[in-house]
């Protein structure tokens, strides 16, 4: 949908045309698994923090691809790394070291991670 | 005399490139490591999509099979090249000179209890896909009381890089909804569930037995895989997945979970591939000449494949493969020797 600026509130729609993502290449060098999730949501069914928060690794990863990334911060704020998606992730994926490449790539150190 | 072909492999993709062979002119000398020929097929109950009995495909397969040398319980023992031909010696003490060997070796079903977190051979209520057919056929009635909610693992041990099974299994889809449809028709009043990561209904017909699983036996379908199964002190289960689609955690008691066990490389194909001198893929299958319009040969002079020794496939494509096999094998054998 055409936005002529008129609108009161921002279009909803996802804007994947212009997701230009320097900062994904970035987390893909430091972690090149996080291209092997096949978002099957093993990590959010497992995660001990996913029942109480919006917490969701599977969520996370789908969001930096769409170049969503402030939507990830709430979400990992609540990552205790207790390593649980790790265990059940069928890719093999280092979740943890994900995660901590996200925070680092995304400067989120000083606030969540 | 009529020229003998080793075939190794008597499931589906053995016995038809036998029978073609035969018909061929040739003398085919097909070998079976376990008592009866059949392969995997002759575990199974019902085909997809249209629920075909297993046995009616097989039946006449094994009734017509005059004109083929074959061997149960016999293993290959070495495989050598001489000149222009390949000496085949067999555990039952008997060799052949053959100029073409054909390896229809087939697959393995993945061992489930590789998968701890699934439970199975821990859990009583976890059963496999095979379990499941071996029921059907036998007819006996499950040990189980109270079965209410059903659910199915769709990917065990597929797509699945911690389990050495990186492949789609290609199969296992179409065949939970296959089963889903049949136990729903065993326990009118369960709720079934499927959980998936993407189901792919390739096949003619395939999307049809998906919309009727939907449309007149109430499957739930739920796009999240499984991630763990525990237990009661009752021995119910208890299941936890993510709706992916909601993007949702759930957790979820069941009274009985099926695992979809993929197809696995045979055991015997890293030793036989040794035997022969080829290198299988990555992925662990023999890997032919070319995927696109080759699929039977490989780099060894000789030495053919047919069926899923070369990757999941279904029995049509296993049946029309030992086809093609056969014809490659004749055009070998009628070139002109080098």
């Amino acid at each position: 949908m055409i936005d002529f600026g008129y609108g009161l509130t921002p279009s909803a729609t996802l804007k994947i045309e212009k997701v230009d993502n320097p900062l994904f290449a970035e987390l893909h060098r430091l972690e090149p698994d996080v291209t092997k999730c096949i978002a099957c949501g093993s990590c959010t069914a497992s995660c001990s923090a996913g029942v109480f928060t919006e917490m969701s690794l599977r969520r996370v990863i789908l969001s930096l691809q769409r170049g969503r990334e402030k939507e990830t911060l709430p979400m990992l704020q609540h990552c205790m790394l207790c390593g649980k998606c790790q265990l059940v992730c069928p890719r093999g994926i280092n979740t943890r070291h994900l995660i901590l490449s996200i925070g680092k790539v995304y400067k989120m150190e000083d606030k969540a991670l | 005399m009529s020229q003998n072909i080793v075939v190794i492999g008597g499931g589906p993709a053995g016995i038809e490139a036998s029978r073609r062979l035969r018909d061929l002119g040739y003398t085919p000398i097909l070998i079976e490591k376990e008592p009866v020929l059949g392969g995997h097929l002759a575990r199974w109950d019902r085909l997809f999509p249209d629920g075909v009995e297993a046995r009616k495909v097989l039946e006449p397969m094994l009734a017509d099979l005059d004109g083929i040398k074959y061997f149960t319980d016999t293993e290959v023992s070495s495989i050598n090249r001489l000149k222009d031909t390949w000496v085949v010696k067999l555990s039952n003490g008997l060799s052949a000179q053959v100029r073409a060997v054909l390896l229809t070796t087939g697959f393995d079903l993945f061992k489930a209890e590789k998968k701890e977190e699934y439970g199975y051979g821990i859990y009583e209520r976890v059963i496999t896909n095979a379990d499941l057919e071996d029921w059907f056929k036998s007819g006996a009635a499950p040990q189980f009381d109270d079965v209410k909610v059903i659910g199915f693992v769709h990917c065990v041990g597929s797509r699945d890089e911690k389990a050495g099974n990186r492949q789609c299994s290609k199969v296992c889809c179409v065949t939970a909804v296959k089963q889903a449809c049949e136990i729903k028709e065993r326990f009118p009043e369960a709720t079934v569930y499927c959980f998936y990561m993407d189901l792919r209904m390739f096949g003619r017909k395939y999307e049809d037995l998906y919309l009727k699983a939907q449309k007149e036996c109430g499957i739930r379908f739920v796009r999240g895989r499984v991630s763990e199964v525990s237990e009661d002190i009752d021995g119910h289960l208890f299941v936890k997945a993510e709706d992916t689609l909601f993007g949702k955690p759930l957790k979820i008691k069941m009274d009985m979970l099926v695992l979809m066990a993929g197809m696995a490389p045979a055991a015997s194909t890293a030793e036989l591939a040794r035997m022969v001198n080829v290198l299988p893929g990555e992925d662990g299958f023999f890997l032919p000449h070319s995927l696109i319009d080759s699929p039977c040969t490989c780099a060894r002079e000789g030495i053919f494949y047919a069926g899923t020794a070369t990757g999941p496939k279904t029995i049509p494509e296993t049946l029309s493969e030992a086809a093609s096999a056969a014809l490659a094998i004749d055009r070998y054998l009628k070139s002109p020797q080098k």
